[in-house]
């Protein structure tokens, strides 16, 4: 097993995360608690060695709120449109479960696609490609041809927000020259 | 307004409770039967967490905490042996 | 809840009580679901996605209720816990689903991932058949049919 070693700047996010966490569970910011947390967040770090996550080292706060916002609303209509089939559709829904390929191929950016996705009205993960990054995308009330279209945007169009938050530049890059080369019409 | 708002919940969460554990009881597979202790469990965390906003605590929230990632776990593993164990039915 | 509240006591509580009671709704639609979709596919999406929406409200609730900014934090991990968990245990079971044909073909509109696990299985036929006599164990065959291997990522 080779040990990379890990830049301390990879691991801040996961550092400032585990010192936010152990904060919250004993209800205490104090300055002496927030240290004490932190030393144990880099000892537990450096012990319990995790494969790094691979960062971009950008992170777009500008994109990333309006994206949490649109986020909770999809959030809530999802769940209000599961009540909806589940109470007037029922036995008779029609499912698809469709190939969506992505345009990244960062394990992150698929897992983070994937978590979202799942999260997101009508739509499940099953199956997840790695070599070729494709997702294999349950929908539900999927009834035909233009709804398993409008899944698979759905689903590109996430991540292609996604990409705009905390891809690497290249994919900002090829996500830009992309949507150039694309019908100008499309309004994203 | 307390009392209103606590029966009414226990009477949604009720039927809830018993939706899950009838499909837990007739549910057709095993993995029917996982995914509707997951909705029980989120059941009894919606509970306490109606407890804890009424009587104004949070003596149920590391319990809360402890409980999702419980359900997370035991789903996970569950999944991966009927996988598993049907892999290697398929291959002998 | 405060005893005969008023002013902004009041308003508070009633936003508790449509919360909490919106919160608890949400249970029900969950098992609504599971009772009356006809698929595991489609009981995962009900059990999914209300029970995140459902344990928001209800922590929102609480925050309202504690009236203290210390709260927040907490609750903020308490609800990213369970969206990081609730999408990977989906995919989990579904996987699991998926793969020991818990799915109704005649329920599905189309089926994209059927042609590539029969291929995928051709596949693996083809290099049983080169090994066999080589007795290689293969427990975690069941992991990885043909490439698609299903851990979601890096749990991080």
């Amino acid at each position: 097993m080779s040990r990379k070693r890990i830049s301390f700047r990879t691991e801040l996010p996961l550092l400032v995360w585990l010192v936010v966490v152990w904060g919250a569970l004993w209800r205490d910011f104090s300055p002496g608690n927030l240290v004490f947390g932190a030393l144990i967040a880099v000892v537990v770090a450096r012990i319990f060695y995790l494969p790094p996550v691979e960062l971009s080292g950008r992170f777009n706060l500008l994109r990333a709120i309006p994206f949490a916002v649109v986020f909770l609303g999809k959030v809530v209509a999802a769940s209000f449109q599961v009540m909806y089939l589940a109470i007037f559709r029922g036995p008779s829904v029609t499912n698809a479960v469709v190939a969506v390929p992505l345009r990244s191929h960062s394990d992150l950016m698929v897992t983070a696609t994937g978590h979202v996705i799942s999260l997101i009205p009508g739509s499940l993960v099953v199956e997840v490609d790695r070599s070729t990054s494709t997702l294999y995308i349950h929908g539900l009330n999927v009834r035909n041809d233009s709804d398993t279209a409008k899944l698979r945007r759905e689903v590109q169009d996430t991540e292609a927000s996604l990409i705009r938050i905390m891809g690497t530049r290249a994919e900002v890059d090829a996500l830009q020259a992309e949507g150039l080369s694309a019908t100008r019409g499309a309004s994203s | 307004m307390k009392d209103i708002v606590l029966i009414v919940a226990a009477v949604i969460l009720s039927l809830a409770a018993a939706g899950a554990i009838y499909r837990i009881a007739v549910g057709p597979s095993l993995l029917d039967r996982v995914l509707a202790s997951d909705v029980l469990l989120a059941i009894l965390g919606a509970a306490l967490s109606i407890d804890m906003a009424v009587n104004r605590h949070l003596n149920n929230l590391v319990l809360l905490v402890a409980l999702t990632l419980i359900g997370f776990v035991g789903s996970v593993t569950v999944a991966r042996f009927v996988a598993d164990r049907r892999g290697q039915v398929n291959d002998s | 809840m405060t005893p005969n509240a008023t002013g902004v006591d009041a308003v508070i509580d009633a936003v508790t009580a449509v919360l909490l009671i919106a919160g608890a709704l949400m249970s029900l639609g969950a098992a609504i679901g599971l009772l009356r979709f006809p698929d595991l596919m489609s009981r995962m999406h009900a059990a999914t996605k209300p029970q995140v929406l459902g344990l928001f409200l209800v922590l929102a609730a609480i925050g309202l209720q504690m009236r203290e900014w210390w709260v927040w934090p907490i609750l903020a991990v308490a609800w990213i816990f369970q969206l990081l968990t609730v999408p990977v245990s989906a995919h989990m079971v579904g996987r699991a689903g998926y793969r020991t044909k818990h799915l109704h073909p005649e329920l599905l509109s189309t089926d994209e991932l059927e042609a590539v696990v029969l291929r995928a299985a051709g596949e693996r036929a083809a290099e049983k058949a080169e090994e066999a006599g080589s007795d290689v164990p293969h427990s975690r065959n069941g992991g990885h049919t043909g490439g698609t291997t299903g851990n979601g990522g890096p749990s991080a």
